[in-house]
């Protein structure tokens, strides 16, 4: 039974305030007590899926779900849709354009980065429909 | 050390007018690509870097970073400059480029992460 479950709206392009939503995360997690380093951990994670959502999506959500033995943040948007999640997945390949790129993002790092943050990471994505990523951080 | 005597040791100037100067800063680091960043961030970390946009105030927040120093005397918007503030993210500016920089702080004392 989730403890807490809180959902924050992220808009495609909104490059001004990327990054406010896993701040606001961050925040509830210290307020709620949460280990240091799992916090460290769910903060990256977040981070770079909100950065995703803004560079390549149309628009999504991240929802946080705490209960006393774990973590969930399932992160989802509206398209447009990962053709080659197995590319998307290696480290290096981004589909980042210059601009994005100047920027310091684009590295290709986003989706591992998440992966190696979280105790269990799932991608499924349609193209034309959009992707979802569930990623689980235990407590104990 | 302090971000005060890491401003003097670097010749830096302080951007931000009410972040506490007399944090310590544990260790240094530069890199302009943000996911890097994430992934090696630590903190109480000073973090040199050209990049000067809302999102380096993001990342440094999310790592509590100490501070975060622009090398070749680029600035920082004022917009940038109120979140770094808000956050209470102190940020540095310096003539001297970043390898000169990370020279000076390794110099000081302040090593990697």
């Amino acid at each position: 039974m989730a403890v807490l479950k809180e959902v924050f709206p992220v808009a495609a392009e909104d490059f001004v305030s990327a990054g406010e939503a896993s701040a606001q995360i961050k925040r509830l997690l210290k307020k709620l007590g949460v280990d240091g380093g799992v916090v460290r951990r769910i903060s990256i994670a977040s981070y770079e899926a909100e950065i995703n959502l803004v560079i390549h999506s149309l628009g999504g959500q991240m929802e946080l779900q705490v209960d006393e033995k774990e973590i969930v943040l399932i992160v989802s948007d509206v398209g447009p849709g990962i053709p080659n999640i197995e590319l998307a997945m290696s480290e290096g390949y981004s589909t980042a354009s210059d601009d994005v790129r100047m920027m310091g993002f684009g590295a290709g790092m986003g989706l591992s980065n998440m992966a190696r943050n979280s105790d269990e990471f799932n991608i499924e994505s349609r193209e034309g429909s959009g992707t979802t990523i569930r990623m689980t951080f235990l407590l104990s | 050390m302090t971000i005060e005597a890491l401003a003097q040791a670097t010749g830096a100037e302080v951007l931000t007018k009410t972040v506490d100067l007399s944090r310590e800063a544990a260790c240094g680091f530069s890199c302009d690509l943000l996911s890097w960043v994430m992934a090696h961030g630590q903190a109480d970390m000073a973090w040199v870097t050209v990049q000067t946009h809302m999102n380096v105030i993001a990342v440094a927040t999310l790592h509590d970073m100490a501070c975060v120093i622009i090398p070749e005397g680029n600035s920082m918007p004022a917009d940038v400059l109120a979140k770094a503030e808000e956050e209470g993210v102190a940020v540095l500016a310096s003539p001297k480029g970043a390898y000169e920089l990370c020279g000076l702080m390794w110099t000081a004392g302040l090593r990697g992460e």
